[in-house]
């Protein structure tokens, strides 16, 4: 019910819903950007019952990445040292 | 699809199941709230990922799942007024009322519509203006906005002839509902990542701190339930509760203002009956006064009756499953006489209900066994 999916906004119209047109991977729909003012063209947005809920911080994309990295855990593939009991 | 496929990479999903599997050294029950998550869940197989010790309890986090039998017996209601166009989401179609559901409404010729969007009705409204045009308001904090700036809309645009029928429900009353229980066996909440883009972490705190149970701001594809998972646990570990964001590509602490300014100025708090779970104070919304003439229950009078039995299975234990107390598979209705095509309990109709999402992926029924 609260699925929203990321999509890249292609045009804004300044009206009062500020009616947009977005991208979902190629697929094209016109959603409402009134809860994010601050998206414009070319920022992803995710979208939920045809309004953007929050615009997606690029910044922030990959804490889920760098986390792994941050508390040590070995890249994929990486041989264990022998000994290590990880 | 960016922002989506990079989180589904299973090298990376295997590094967060080392990862669990190094760091946890006792058994710790963790619930995710929201249904989209348990869907993920099931269809990733997330769970299989994890080491023994960390069991995942599926929460109530499905509208469709907890609308009360009385809202849907007076949408039906409406529905088969002849004057009336009703709208809804399809998932609300075929959730069993006390005696049929809106598809059989829709069946019987009535004129009953599937909308992506409150804003479909809107357009509806504005193309038939000798009629009624109902939408049926059904969700979490996530959908809300939407829902109200349907209705600011309809009257800047002076639409008469369109009302809503409110049934939405809201999740920290809820949580707090669960793990205030004495069977709760909730050490870790993943709330749900959407509901918090817009209202944010701060009803999250004192929960956390209340019941002493760390809380990770969560996702919905596979490495931000992982991640999610890794915090709560290393929080668990620690003895360290508090509020994490797991989410932050799209979650701010303060959630989206534009959003929640809206809902202050169109709804208020109510106490709302969840389907098998029971009366929550304060876990729903209303249209305020001001709005009355876009609430159909005001517009059509009459008023909601609470039958005490729900679904048409007497074995139909989804209100337990709803609460985290029991697996889908532990119902004997389960893939018998309860199937997505005629299903016993809400939790078997909407995707995101946690028995629908255990028949397609994991029961012998399943087409798409993995």
């Amino acid at each position: 019910m609260c699925l929203g999916i990321p999509a890249e906004v292609l045009r804004v119209e300044e009206d009062e819903l500020r009616t947009a047109l977005v991208s979902f991977g190629g697929a094209q729909k016109q959603v409402y950007l009134l809860y994010t003012p601050e998206a414009i063209a070319g920022d992803f947005v995710i979208v939920h019952a045809g309004f953007a809920i929050s615009r997606v911080d690029p910044s922030e994309a990959k804490r889920v990445f760098d986390y792994l990295d941050e508390i040590g855990e070995p890249p994929p593939f990486a041989v264990p040292e022998s000994g290590s009991n990880s | 699809m960016k922002y989506l496929d990079e989180y589904r990479s299973r090298p990376e999903a295997e590094r967060y199941a080392r990862l669990l599997r190094s760091s946890v050294t006792r058994p710790w029950s963790l619930m995710e709230v929201c249904g989209g998550q348990t869907h993920s869940i099931v269809r990733f197989g997330i769970d299989s990922l994890l080491p023994p010790e960390i069991t995942l309890l599926h929460g109530p986090g499905c509208p469709v799942c907890v609308t009360p039998v009385g809202m849907i017996d007076y949408a039906i209601e409406l529905a088969a007024r002849p004057d009336v166009l009703f709208c809804s989401y399809g998932d609300m179609l075929r959730v069993p009322g006390s005696e049929r559901d809106l598809f059989s409404v829709k069946a019987a010729g009535f004129d009953v519509r599937m909308v992506y969007s409150a804003m479909d009705a809107l357009a509806l409204a504005e193309k038939n203006q000798h009629r009624q045009i109902v939408f049926f308001a059904v969700g979490f904090e996530t959908t809300a906005p939407a829902h109200a700036a349907a209705v600011a809309e309809a009257k800047r645009r002076g639409l008469g002839n369109f009302s809503m029928l409110v049934s939405h429900v809201l999740v920290p009353p809820a949580v707090e509902a669960l793990l205030s229980s004495p069977e709760s066996r909730i050490q870790g909440l993943l709330a749900a990542g959407h509901v918090c883009t817009i209202m944010g972490t701060a009803e999250y705190e004192p929960i956390s701190a209340r019941f002493g149970v760390p809380i990770a701001v969560t996702g919905f594809e596979p490495l931000d339930l992982l991640q999610g998972i890794a915090l709560c646990v290393r929080r668990l570990e620690e003895g360290r509760p508090g509020v994490d964001i797991q989410y932050a590509r799209a979650v701010r602490p303060e959630g989206n203002v534009h959003a929640k300014r809206m809902l202050q100025q169109m709804f208020e708090i109510e106490d709302r009956e969840w389907r098998g779970i029971g009366v929550i104070p304060n876990s729903g919304f209303r249209l305020r006064p001001e709005w009355a003439a876009f609430d159909a229950l005001r517009r059509f009078g009459g008023s909601l009756r609470f039958p005490p039995a729900a679904g048409r299975s007497s074995e139909c234990i989804s209100g337990l499953v709803l609460q985290g107390l029991k697996k889908p598979s532990d119902c004997k209705a389960f893939g018998t006489s309860c199937t997505p095509e005629q299903p016993a309990g809400a939790t078997m109709v909407s995707s995101e209900g946690a028995c629908a999402a255990y028949y397609r992926y994991r029961s012998p029924f399943s087409k798409n066994l993995i």
